[in-house]
């Protein structure tokens, strides 16, 4: 198993997390694991929104200390 | 001390300028030497290429000499980088010669990749070079009716611009008397019509109320040409009859060959700018990975930062400033109007209502320009 990607969105407004998971996504591997971490309150739910709807998998999702740890893998 | 600047673009030419002032005495006295490499002999303002692709300026007017930009006493040659060995200390040019630096500024900017979807290259009309925006403005002329599908690749540079298209194709065609005849369609990667909240939450009713249609959390997967069809990775489709796409981008191949990284990105100190492990190799612009708008504002305020602490460095041993992620955007808004968004790494843009003067103000920004990227603004 490849190790976990760590993509640091936290205090970013723009491009902002969600877009930058997506330009990670695309460098990345099927079967990659990637971690976001964002400070944006609203990731935890868009997040998962869009992870859901391209068809990858959310491995987990919680907020630690005010940072939301989004671990996701690429599935296709 | 050797300061080799790689790139001359927004980042490199205002930090080569504003080095080449702070450090004026150590370069007369031979103690510093300030050289810059590009892939080119003329500088573009980029921003100008959205004003081309409707007609609105031609592209002679957003070129400049890039030696007349700069410094004299700084050392410039039309010679791009072949092969950064930062192990060594040098670089390697295209012309086969070798520059050796104590301190290196890597602005190497990025470029499109349309490539990278299947049929958009070929499909979609994009206004990223002064040759694509030409021919976009001759197909937007050349149109009397029909759909108009916008699509943005991810990441692209000028975050803004997505937002800005839509304004001007809707003057556009209501100042040709022919809106009633244009379907406007507006897809984005996210599920809201732009990353930053509130440019989304102010931009959303101003589509309503022109009547653009608009999908979001859709990110282009290929462009069937033939069928004039658009589809997202997200399952989702859309004909067109002319098809914009803000394409893609990728930095530069230099940057992916030498590995120094990712899609040419190159992995970066979101506060002092230096590249992660290198202290004395310097990257701003396009060319950082940090997530913070690819935009030349973005390049201004990094460069800033850049040229005081190498000068700093230079005359304290020390490094004085911190990038703290300011980024300043104008957003032309339709009907000669203009807002803008700022924001750094702690604070969220706070964006006003549009109006003449800022619209106006952009207007003088595009001659200002000049000034600015010479560092005297």
């Amino acid at each position: 198993m490849s190790d976990t990607k760590i993509v640091d969105a936290r205090d970013t407004f723009c491009p902002g997390p969600l877009m930058e998971l997506i330009t990670h996504m695309k460098q990345s591997n099927v079967g990659d694991t990637l971690e976001l971490l964002s400070t944006d309150e609203g990731s935890g739910a868009d997040v998962p929104e869009w992870v859901n709807k391209v068809g990858h998998e959310i491995i987990s999702n919680e907020k630690i200390d005010g940072v939301w740890h989004i671990k996701i893998r690429k599935v296709k | 001390m050797r300061i080799l600047v790689v790139g001359g673009g927004t980042g490199g030419t205002i930090v080569a300028n504003n080095l080449a002032r702070r450090l004026s005495a150590e370069i007369r006295a031979r103690k510093v030497r300030i050289t810059m490499l590009s892939a080119s002999d003329k500088h573009m303002y980029q921003p100008g290429l959205l004003y081309v692709a409707f007609g609105q300026m031609t592209p002679d007017q957003l070129y400049r000499d890039q030696a007349s930009l700069l410094e004299s006493c700084i050392d410039f040659h039309v010679d791009p980088v072949e092969k950064f060995e930062l192990d060594n200390q040098k670089v390697i040019t295209r012309s086969g010669k070798t520059h050796e630096y104590d301190i290196l500024v890597i602005a190497t900017g990025s470029r499109i990749v349309p490539e990278q979807i299947p049929g958009l290259a070929e499909g979609a009309e994009t206004f990223y070079t002064e040759e694509t925006a030409v021919k976009m403005f001759k197909g937007l002329r050349a149109l009397e009716e029909g759909t108009i599908a916008v699509v943005v690749g991810v990441p692209h540079k000028c975050p803004i611009a997505p937002v800005e298209l839509i304004f001007s194709l809707h003057d556009y065609f209501k100042a040709r008397g022919i809106r009633d005849k244009i379907k406007i369609k507006y897809h984005y990667p996210i599920g809201r019509i732009h990353t930053i909240q509130n440019v989304a939450t102010w931009a959303k009713p101003e589509f309503e109320r022109m009547g653009i249609e608009y999908e979001t959390l859709f990110n282009v997967k290929e462009v069937d040409v033939d069928s004039k069809v658009v589809r997202s990775e997200e399952g989702t489709e859309t004909e067109y009859d002319m098809l914009i796409a803000i394409p893609p981008h990728r930095g530069m191949e230099v940057i992916e060959k030498s590995n120094l990284g990712d899609d040419g990105w190159i992995p970066t100190d979101r506060h002092q700018l230096t590249m992660n492990g290198h202290d004395n190799v310097y990257v701003l612009g396009d060319t950082t990975n940090l997530p913070v708008s690819k935009t030349g504002s973005a390049a201004h305020f990094e460069a800033e930062v850049v040229s005081e602490n190498i000068a700093s460095i230079i005359k304290i041993g020390t490094p004085v400033r911190d990038y703290d992620g300011k980024v300043y955007c104008f957003i032309e808004a339709g009907h000669d109007q203009a807002t803008y968004a700022m924001f750094n790494y702690q604070n969220p843009p706070d964006l006003k209502p549009p109006s003449k003067p800022m619209h106006w103000f952009k207007m003088a920004y595009n001659q200002m320009y000049w000034t600015s990227v010479r560092g005297l603004l």
